[in-house]
């Protein structure tokens, strides 16, 4: 296969064989793994007309008797809505975290503070079983979404502050060298690089926001933990339904995963390069 | 009210500069006239890199005042408008890594000048070329060797038509065999006309390029002359000194 590379040396085309038989060995115990997997479910006979029966709601092709979106559906509309909350929480945050105003450093912190020390689950009862005893009255939505964006908001802003400490102070420099204004420095310089270091602990705190999204079924809201449970639980079909959910949820966390490797791909251009660089020739004029 | 003078290309006035206790520039005073080529000398510490970076605002200054081409450097607004006519090329190239080489070059173009995309690309080319890197223009800095990359920062620089160019040690990162390469290109630049302020410890080259080098020691300046009066007829021991060290560690480049 390499024969009509005769100017490259050797040992970069051992390099690459090993590479592709150790991914070929972790394809082939990948396969061997999920079909036994498969050949278990068989052997313990599930109903898999009920499980067939029972998809469209869990996925949430269908709507909800009120009317609203139900299943896996749900779970992703209540990820993305806390997705995009965290995301400005943990922006305003990591700015605070890096003010050298001390008030705003003193907020950001406490916040940080107390939703990084505190149960997420404790976090979702006291917004909505707690407030409404002072007067606040949230709905199951605005309830589950709110803990969500502040617990994983805390986390985030973590992430945020290390990928802008990650810079280095000279690209700030040799950006205010050559005049740019602040706002240009901002978004064409530092948080593109950012994203670089930001990007792989983001996508994994992302992942795991979807499966703690089930923690708002204690709130009655019919998304795919909780419908799995009172389907499993109406007909005592456990394994099949519980089994169903989380194979939706690992389906589901694949995609972000597919995403997030993308993202990466694509701000990682430049870092990608040198990496290349070390086995390519470089193509000299 | 000043001595600064408002007719030169860069002029510092009694600058004064301090990390906590430890003062970094003492009451610095001098001027540069355009098309002037001065290379700033002396030993790690002796503020040169800071004196460079007070003149386009990168660094505060205590006291003392800073004029570049009539524009006196007060607040954040003015060290914006210095920094469009004044270049600056630094130790580590500090190149924009998740951009190619050309643009590298067209960013400040297009986002100070307001210069339309193709426009950019058109000039960033032909500085490229200017650098000899014009094959190189679609590269990440990754790709490219230090030297190379070095000659990019100064298109990047020389791409917003600098009306003065800072050098801060520009080759002191570079391995041996590529210090050439990119001290060439600062010639060609300086025979261009270009107004320049290099900090450099390449006595070799510092005798081509320089119509002036200024020595500093301790934050202040010791001794300044023609390329001639200082290498030959040095007054100051420090100087003396200094030079001797150089000339020591450098002996090859001179040749």
């Amino acid at each position: 296969m390499g024969s009509e590379h005769g100017t490259e040396p050797v040992q970069r085309l051992s390099a690459d064989g090993t590479r592709l038989s150790f991914r070929l060995s972790v394809w082939l115990t990948w396969v061997v793994l999920a079909v036994g997997l498969v050949v278990a479910c068989r052997a313990m006979h599930l109903d898999l007309s009920y499980v067939k029966s029972k998809l469209p709601f869990l996925l949430g092709v269908r709507l909800a008797p009120d009317g609203f979106i139900e299943g896996a559906a749900l779970t992703v509309f209540v990820t993305a809505c806390s997705m995009a909350f965290a995301l400005i929480v943990a922006l305003i945050t990591a700015l605070g975290r890096l003010s050298r105003n001390p008030i705003a450093f003193a907020i950001a912190t406490f916040y940080a503070s107390f939703f990084r020390g505190t149960p997420l689950m404790v976090q979702v009862l006291i917004i909505y079983l707690a407030l409404p005893q002072v007067g606040l009255v949230l709905g199951g939505l605005t309830s589950g979404v709110m803990a969500l964006s502040l617990n994983y908001g805390a986390y985030l802003a973590e992430t945020i502050r290390g990928g802008l400490i990650a810079v280095p102070a000279g690209q700030r420099d040799a950006a205010r060298a050559l005049g740019l204004p602040r706002w240009v420095i901002a978004w064409k310089v530092i948080a593109p690089q950012a994203m670089r270091f930001i990007i792989p602990p983001a996508g994994a705190l992302f992942v795991s926001m979807l499966k703690d999204s089930s923690l708002v079924s204690l709130m009655g809201l019919w998304e795919l933990n909780f419908l799995a449970q009172s389907y499993a639980r109406s007909t005592y079909h456990y394994m099949e339904m519980l089994l169903t959910a989380a194979l939706i949820y690992w389906g589901m966390s694949i995609v972000f995963e597919i995403v997030q490797m993308r993202l990466e791909a694509r701000f990682g251009r430049g870092a990608e390069a040198a990496a290349g660089f070390a086995v390519a020739p470089r193509n000299r004029p | 009210m000043s001595d600064a003078r408002p007719g030169a290309a860069v002029s510092v006035r009694a600058l004064n500069k301090c990390y906590g206790a430890h003062r970094v520039l003492r009451d610095v005073s001098f001027t540069v006239e355009p098309h002037e080529r001065v290379v700033i000398c002396g030993p790690s510490g002796s503020g040169k890199s800071t004196l460079l970076r007070c003149i386009n605002g990168l660094e505060k200054r205590d006291s003392g005042e800073i004029l570049v081409n009539g524009t006196a450097l007060a607040g954040e607004r003015s060290a914006e408008a210095i920094r469009r006519d004044v270049g600056m090329v630094f130790q580590s190239f500090n190149l924009f890594p998740h951009l190619t080489a050309v643009e590298n070059c067209m960013l400040a173009p297009m986002w100070v000048r307001r210069m339309p995309e193709e426009e950019a690309r058109a000039m960033a080319s032909q500085y490229l070329d200017r650098v000899h890197l014009a094959a190189r223009a679609q590269h990440y800095p990754s790709q490219l060797s230090g030297g190379e990359q070095q000659r990019v920062a100064i298109a990047r620089a020389l791409c917003m038509r600098p009306k003065v160019m800072l050098f801060d040690e520009p080759t002191s990162q570079l391995d041996p065999l590529m210090i050439g390469e990119v001290l060439d290109i600062i010639i060609e630049l300086a025979e261009s006309g270009m107004t320049m302020i290099c900090v450099t410890h390449e006595m070799g080259f510092a005798r081509r390029l320089a119509n002036r080098i200024i020595f500093m020691d301790g934050g202040e300046i010791i001794e300044q002359g023609a390329p001639n009066e200082i290498f030959s007829a040095a007054r100051s021991p420090l100087l003396k000194e200094f030079l001797a060290r150089v000339m020591h560690a450098h002996a090859p480049s001179l040749q």
